[in-house]
């Protein structure tokens, strides 16, 4: 008896969709915190005002840095030789990650715990680099994965990587690295805007119009490069969409501009790019009105279309090889096995509703403005 | 070929940084029970001095939980950093329950700590309290459903080998789910934090009362921590995990190389207490031994017997050579998918594949092996034992101190003389790091135990690792090591800050004492002079 009542390409297309609900999940949610880190030392002068920053962000970063944790899980989970390729490939790029992530947590609880101004600084230079870095570093992934990262399989399908990480500081890499920490930064102002008054409050409008300018800007420039400059990939043959999970089934050819046709092919999917550019110049109208508010969910929704702006334009790839094409990584042979794919389905359908309630509610609790008087009201403020 | 540098230097990585993470984990578990408890005996007495101890030991548990984090995120990226064949090789069952472990558990304990420190002001006495509550099976759940991946892999059920995919794949994920080895390491694991997380609140109370500061909280916390670190004590021994020895081959092995037992004993086997294992000459010297007792705990019968390290190597010596069966059967498939013949011969053998995968480290061509090389290989299935063998006792001779200890402490805790017995007192304070001692034994029995396996009979540890340079893992080893020996330093430094601050903190608590009810405007929480002013060097 056949226990699962969807079938294999559905269930793949699912689990891309929860792959794509997830990342932007962590860059709508997660983002914040890490646009928020890197404008700390910018917006904020005294230790008044960073206090204020700090604890604009103190209630909800725990929460919120489960988004990558569970956007980690579900890879493992969903797509194993993703996560198998993706990490050991990006083997030092990850490093700086964690080394950024080690010093989020300790900095937020650590600086409040002593006063003393080289103490603090010192933490503060820690929350800016636990922000930055990783903005810039998961915008440089991005860039790599659009030009293929060179990586091969055996025929154990043990991968092999090819390539040092000077190689994806490449000049692309390197741009859309900086449209991630924009779309980042410009997210956290509009909500610095939002939850804060006086000066830090002006000076988030300020750098998050720019940061929305750049954004827009900086999307724009990378997308003509990469219908211009860039090869994309395509598969010729070979590629069974219930077939079991081997990437070395099928032939895969690269060619130029074949990152475009998907909006030739399905033109329904040029929502995603205008919806980038809708939402990341429609926070910076926005935020020119005073409305931080309206702003956030503007920048929200951009970053939902600058995302899905790379997911659809690389369907069904996931991570293509620049070394051995055949051997990329697609929706159709890097998923786990159909039951897995259902169990976690399952337990997805059950939790994330969950996830998102309570998480609304913990917003609803910790509503309204953070100043001098607000931290003083709470005995474990940062 | 395999370079086994890489293994080595990743092996070492991945202890390190586990033991490390393993340091915050166990006091997380305990501690945020322990603040649920006291705040329920606020919420229901309404007795403000329950509320200062929650907000006290509260702040304790934030600096600890902090680390926690940092050091967990490291160890879910590191399977795919430093070990991308096993990611590849098991990740159909073994990320699923890491992943149902983020949904469930760890976001809402990350999601609702956030409130239990920014909520004091916002939420009703009831809310908060269910939000403390909410932390604490959100750590608790987060433990389960890291032991049940971890359990997976010391006794891998539900799953098979996937010649089309090159991997496991679930068939039962029941089975995964309820595998006996994770439940029985599930109760051990959390108990042992239920024992440290009582000893850290018996510690420094006692640090309190022996300086005879703040008495009331010191002796109140005193009294829930006997009661919690008696439960936890009692079920981490009595619960403990030795259930799942007997499930498969390598946990024989494991169980063998723990009591040193080279050799099958007539059943019941006698447990020894004392010996000096000699691996070379496989016996022990000077070995003092209890009759009976070992048999009776492991299989709880006169009659099983267990069997002992050589006649384990002879029977891993067939199962290497049925495993060659299944290795050929695997390449006669790869080389022509169709071939029917192949597979029926894979589908019977295929649970010996992961014995032949031993040779690797030997040979590539594995179907060509010697003897000699089988032999070898065979020989590789025996853990180096006196590690084992100490670690083992040193962990169990804790388990049963503890017992003691809490016992003594409960008994004077109902009589309420814990404050008038500084000998007592001063033994509490010494006995901090035990259960830090006991919990990391426990890892290293575990864990080290399970070698050459990573995954029990399945896969071998040095097959598993990542196609990386020795240069990469000396980098990161170096990056690591410096994070972590600064952050250590600066978290004790802080703690010690902390608790010798006392309950009056910096953090407002004293204001908290004021009364029963707390007065909405900001009148009596005013701020402080030094934190209002700006910061002078700004």
């Amino acid at each position: 008896m056949d226990l699962v009542p969807l079938d294999y390409p559905t269930l793949r297309l699912i689990w891309w969709l929860l792959l794509g609900v997830l990342l932007i999940g962590f860059a709508i949610m997660d983002g914040f915190d890490l646009g928020i880190g890197a404008l700390l030392p910018f917006v904020a002068r005294t230790d008044e005002e960073r206090r204020t920053v700090i604890n604009v962000v103190g209630p909800v970063w725990e929460g919120n840095q489960v988004w990558l944790i569970l956007g980690g899980g579900a890879i493992f989970a969903a797509w194993p030789p993703l996560y198998a390729v993706s990490f050991s490939g990006f083997y030092l790029a990850m490093f700086l990650i964690l080394v950024a992530l080690i010093l989020r947590p300790v900095g937020f609880k650590f600086r409040g715990k002593v006063e003393n101004s080289r103490w603090r600084e010192t933490w503060d230079i820690a929350l800016f680099i636990g922000g930055a870095v990783p903005a810039l570093i998961f915008g440089v992934a991005v860039g790599n994965v659009l030009q293929g990262v060179p990586f091969d399989l055996d025929g154990t399908l043990r991968p092999s990587y090819d390539g040092t990480i000077f190689g994806l500081l490449n000049p692309f890499a390197l741009l859309c690295g900086l449209v991630s920490v924009a779309m980042l930064v410009l997210h956290g102002a509009c909500l610095l805007a939002a939850k804060t008054d006086g000066p830090v409050s002006h000076r988030a409008l300020d750098y998050g119009r720019v940061a929305a300018l750049a954004s827009a800007g900086l999307f724009l420039l990378s997308g003509i490069v990469v219908a211009t400059l860039i090869k994309g990939y395509v598969i010729t043959g070979g590629a069974v969409a219930d077939a079991p999970s081997n990437p070395l089934a099928k032939t895969v050819v690269r060619e130029a501009g074949a990152w475009m046709t998907a909006y030739g092919d399905r033109p329904w999917t040029m929502i995603a790019p205008l919806l980038g550019f809708a939402g990341t110049l429609g926070a910076w109208l926005l935020l020119g009105a005073r409305r931080p508010g309206l702003a956030f969910l503007s920048s929200g929704a951009g970053i939902f279309g600058i995302i899905s702006t790379v997911g659809l334009a690389i369907f069904p790839f996931l991570l293509p090889s620049s070394l051995n094409p055949n051997a990329s990584l697609t929706v159709w042979d890097a998923s786990s096995s159909r039951l897995t794919l259902w169990i976690m389905l399952l337990a997805t359908l059950v939790f994330l509703p969950i996830i998102l309630a309570y998480t609304a509610w913990v917003y609803r609790v910790m509503r309204g403005k953070v100043n001098a008087a607000s931290m003083s009201r709470n005995p474990n403020a940062y | 070929m395999i370079d086994f540098d890489v293994v080595a230097l990743s092996r070492l990585q991945f202890a390190a940084t586990a033991l490390y993470h393993f340091l915050f984990v166990p006091l997380t578990l305990g501690l945020s029970f322990l603040m649920a408890i006291m705040e329920s005996v606020y919420v229901m007495t309404g007795r403000e001095i329950w509320r200062r101890m929650t907000l006290f030991w509260g702040t304790l548990f934030g600096i600890n939980f902090a680390m926690g984090v940092a050091t967990g995120i490291v160890m879910e990226f590191q399977f795919g950093m430093n070990w991308s064949y096993y990611s590849h090789y098991v990740g159909d069952i073994f990320g699923a329950p890491l992943a149902i472990e983020g949904l469930m558990a760890f976001f809402l304990e990350a999601t609702f700590i956030g409130l239990f420190f920014f909520g004091w002001d916002r939420l009703s006495k009831v809310g908060h309290l269910a939000v403390t509550w909410l932390v604490a099976f959100g750590a608790n759940f987060s433990a389960l459903w890291i032991l049940i991946a971890n359990g997976w892999m010391q006794y891998p059920v539900g799953s098979t080998f996937n010649p089309d995919t090159m991997r496991m794949e679930i068939v039962d994920f029941m089975a995964v789910l309820f595998n006996p080895v994770a439940q029985a390491k599930f109760v051990h694991t959390v108990s042992a934090g239920y024992v440290t997380g009582s000893m850290f609140v018996m510690a420094v109370s006692a640090w309190f009362l022996l300086r005879g500061r703040h008495r009331e909280l010191a002796k109140r916390s005193m009294a829930v921590a006997a009661s919690f670190g008696l439960a936890g004590s009692l079920s981490v021994v009595v619960l403990g995990d030795e259930s799942g020895y007997t499930a498969t081959e390598h946990q024989k092995m494991k169980l063998a190389a723990i009591e040193a037992m080279w050799h099958t004993e007539p059943a019941p086997a006698p447990f020894t207490i004392f010996g000096l294992p000699d691996q070379e000459t496989m016996s022990n010297d000077f070995q003092i031994q209890v009759p009976y007792l070992l048999g009776l705990i492991s299989t709880r019968s006169l009659t099983t017997q267990m069997p002992g390290i050589t006649e384990l190597v002879d029977h891993a010596k067939q199962r290497i050579r049925d495993g060659l069966v299944a290795y050929e059967a695997l390449q006669a498939i790869r080389a022509n998918p169709q071939d029917q013949t192949a597979r029926q011969t894979f589908a019977s053998s295929w649970q010996d594949l992961g014995h032949a995968l031993l040779l690797k480290r030997y040979r590539d061509d594995i179907q060509n092996a010697t003897d000699a090389e089988v032999a070898m290989a065979a020989n590789d299935t025996v853990p180096t034992v006196w590690p084992l063998y100490w670690s083992f006792r040193v962990m169990v001779g804790l388990g049963f101190y503890f017992i003691a200890f809490f016992a003594v402490a409960f008994y004077l805790a109902t009589r309420n003389r814990i404050e008038t017995s500084p000998l007592f007192l001063r033994i509490a304070l010494y006995s901090l790091p035990l259960p830090w001692i006991a919990a990391e034994t426990g890892w290293f029995v575990a864990e080290y135990g399970r070698q050459p396996w990573i995954i029990d009979g399945v896969l071998p540890t040095f097959y598993a690792v990542s196609g990386l340079g020795v240069l990469d893992l000396a980098l990161t080893i170096a990056g690591f090591v410096a994070i972590y020996s600064t952050l250590a330093v600066v978290e004790v430094w802080l703690m010690i800050r902390a608790i010798g601050h006392g309950p009056k903190d910096r953090s407002g608590l004293e204001d908290l004492v004021s009364g029963p009810d707390r007065p909405t405007g900001g009148g009596s929480f005013a701020p402080r002079p030094a934190r209002a002013a700006p910061d002078r060097n700004a």
